[in-house]
């Protein structure tokens, strides 16, 4: 099978409920599909503080996770303008089969001022995209 | 005792509602500010200059107070929470307290510093209190000729000793020289350096100078470094310490208060070198006691230079109250304010204006206790503050710094010198030139051209009349050995910087003035 046939999952992650659950997900479809995960780990990096950008720690579990999986994994982060942005590069770079996200809940007025990541992500993928919310 | 009945006078105008509510709103500030990294209460209290002038002197003081304590205790909650010391003087407050947040005692680490904080500074105010008017009555006899040697010793060890290159240093203190000089001559008439602009010649509004380094060349900074990767908090419940934390406390805290008060209240200022001995001090005493935790999060560690710190912050209202010499940048900033009132800072401001001294020095001791009523409780959300992106706050500061800047003399062209200085702002940002000498330079400069011409004025020209007071001769001989004893203990012993460079000291990638 050559590289361009594999079927490649694009997940968001961040060391949170919400990208636990999008992680998972993806992992299950890449072993239905025996495909390849590259997870993206994105920040705007204009405040000092953003919990959602794994640190060392952190990348290191996930990293340990990923390889009990046996799957072949890719992590990447990124810092720039738009964190969906950061994910829908990765896609199209990677040519992605599907993107998985975690959603958030956020009232109309919370996404008026934040703006939505998953949004971005849904309205600019050019592939399916899954979005999948943590278990309560 | 005299002080204590003015001071309770002090109070007096201090408990009313209204003076309460500047004083909150100053300790929030302050908090505010100092506990976000790059901008300080220097920052502050100059983006409300504009705004204080149409208050009365003795709330906008208060409020200034507030600022400038809660300043210094917002800087320490980001050290301990995330290893960033937005000033030199929390270095050594970051080396213990981010170990201690680390091995999961943060709560404590803020604890002993909020109480070491409000310990230092109350006992430190009470030095002020009982020194300053001994040393105004001192003060008022001395002549031009001192006065002048005097604000010269605060500009040398402010640019020589404090910072970490005497040559930046001094760059800095002209440049801000050469700002203080544009405008009409004072005793002459004649302009200088206006370049033939009428508006130049109205001299520059320190108001204009000082946002636009403080406010506008920091934003301007930001910007060129917008993103950088975030870091993560250590999360915090409320703070509090048990009996063996307190027992291990008291003692540095008292320690620090004593190194700390005389640092400060010298005119050289500065809180690096009586932190640095607090922290060595402890150290030294835990290996004694065979109970060494430094390296590991040692309370002591934070307690003490914790209250160096503040101890130091107290002391420098010693040579400003007295003898009108600001030797950090928000005092420096908090003489201007003086100015605009058209008070004349020096010895005489302790009997012209005993209720604003006084309800200041209450303040102080008002704002204090504030701020450990409100900080205890409230760490939490200090530490959220950190998430605000960074687009979003400086948009506001720019906007006030530039609705400041016009309001202080209505006119447009404040504005095209407050994008210049910011640009000037932006570049000393750039080439590692402090701040502090500059806006020293400005606003000491005229103070000081004054008693220059005073004393030349005096002896009739002759320069001989500069040292013609045996006091203002002992201050050039400590000016002489301030700037030589640096080069001769290098020859001595190693570059001190190889002592001070102890392992896991955490990089400083911005620096932050008082």
């Amino acid at each position: 099978m050559s590289e361009q046939a594999v079927t490649t999952i694009v997940v968001g992650w961040s060391p949170d409920d919400f990208g636990e659950a999008a992680l998972s997900r993806a992992v299950e479809e890449a072993r239905l599909r025996s495909g390849r995960v590259v997870v993206v780990n994105a920040t705007r990096g204009d405040a000092l503080v953003d919990d959602r950008y794994a640190d060392e720690e952190q990348l290191a579990r996930l990293t340990a996770d990923l390889a009990d999986t046996g799957l072949e994994v890719d992590v990447r982060r990124s810092m720039g303008g738009d964190v969906g942005d950061q994910v829908l590069d990765v896609a199209a770079d990677v040519s992605a089969d599907l993107v998985v996200i975690g959603l958030r809940r956020r009232s109309p007025v919370g996404k008026l001022l934040m703006g939505s990541v998953a949004q971005r992500i849904l309205l600019g993928a050019d592939c399916a995209v899954l979005a999948v919310k943590p278990p309560h | 005792m005299d002080n204590l009945t003015l001071l309770a006078d002090g109070f007096g105008a201090v408990l009313t509602p209204e003076n309460l509510l500047f004083c909150a709103i100053g300790v929030l500030l302050g908090t505010f500010v100092g506990v976000l990294p790059g901008i300080g209460p220097a920052m502050a209290v100059a983006l409300l200059l504009p705004v204080t002038f149409g208050m009365d002197p003795v709330p906008a003081f208060i409020m200034f107070a507030g600022i400038y304590y809660g300043g210094m205790y917002g800087g320490s909650t980001t050290s301990i929470l995330l290893n960033t010391p937005g000033e030199s003087a929390s270095v050594m407050t970051a080396l213990e307290g981010n170990l201690m947040a680390r091995a999961g005692r943060a709560a404590q680490a803020l604890a002993t510093a909020a109480i070491g904080s409000f310990i230092a500074g109350t006992i430190g105010t009470m030095l002020v209190v009982f020194f300053a008017p001994a040393l105004a009555s001192v003060a008022v006899q001395i002549g031009a000729p001192t006065y002048f040697a005097l604000m010269v010793l605060a500009m040398i060890m402010v640019t020589s000793v404090l910072g970490g290159s005497p040559l930046r240093g001094f760059i800095a203190l002209f440049l801000g020289l050469t700002i203080g000089l544009v405008g009409l001559d004072l005793n002459t008439g004649q302009p200088r350096l206006s370049f033939d602009q009428p508006l130049l010649a109205d001299r520059i509004d320190v108001v204009v100078v000082a946002v636009g380094i403080f406010a506008l060349g920091e934003a301007l900074w930001v910007a060129a470094h917008l993103r950088r990767s975030p870091l993560h908090v250590i999360p915090v419940g409320r703070p509090w310490m048990d009996r063996t934390d307190l027992r291990r406390s008291w003692g540095p805290w008292l320690r620090g208060t004593a190194y700390g008060f005389p640092f400060g209240a010298l005119p050289a200022g500065g809180a690096e070198i009586p932190t640095f001995l607090s922290y060595l001090t402890e150290k030294r005493i835990a290996k004694r006691k065979g109970v060494d935790e430094f390296g590991k999060g040692a309370i002591e560690g934070v307690a003490g230079p914790e209250a160096a710190n503040n101890a130091s912050a107290a002391g420098t209202f010693v040579p400003l109250l007295a003898l009108g010499l600001p030797v950090t940048a928000t005092s420096a900033v908090m003489l201007a304010a003086l100015q605009g009132y058209g008070i004349e800072p020096g010895p005489g401001l302790m009997t012209d204006q005993p209720e604003l001294v006084w309800a200041l020095l209450a303040s102080l001791l008002v704002g204090n206790a504030l701020l450990l009523v409100l900080n205890l409780p409230l760490a939490p959300v200090w530490a959220k503050l950190l998430r605000i992106p960074r687009p979003q706050l400086y948009a506001g500061i720019l906007f006030f710094a530039a609705l400041g800047a016009y309001a202080a003399n209505l006119q447009a062209f404040d504005l095209f010198l407050l994008v210049l200085l910011g640009l000037l702002g932006l570049a000393m940002r750039r080439f590692g030139l402090p701040v502090l000498p500059l806006i020293l330079g400005v606003i000491l400069g005229p103070l000081m051209e004054f008693r220059l011409r005073e004393a030349m004025a005096i002896s009739g020209g002759d320069v001989a009349g500069l040292w013609s007071e045996p006091l203002a001769v002992v201050v050039y001989v400590v000016v002489a050995i301030a700037v030589t004893a640096p080069f001769v203990f290098r020859r001595v012993r190693p570059a001190p910087s190889a002592v001070l460079e102890e392992p896991g000291t955490p990089a400083q990638d911005q620096e932050k003035v008082r």
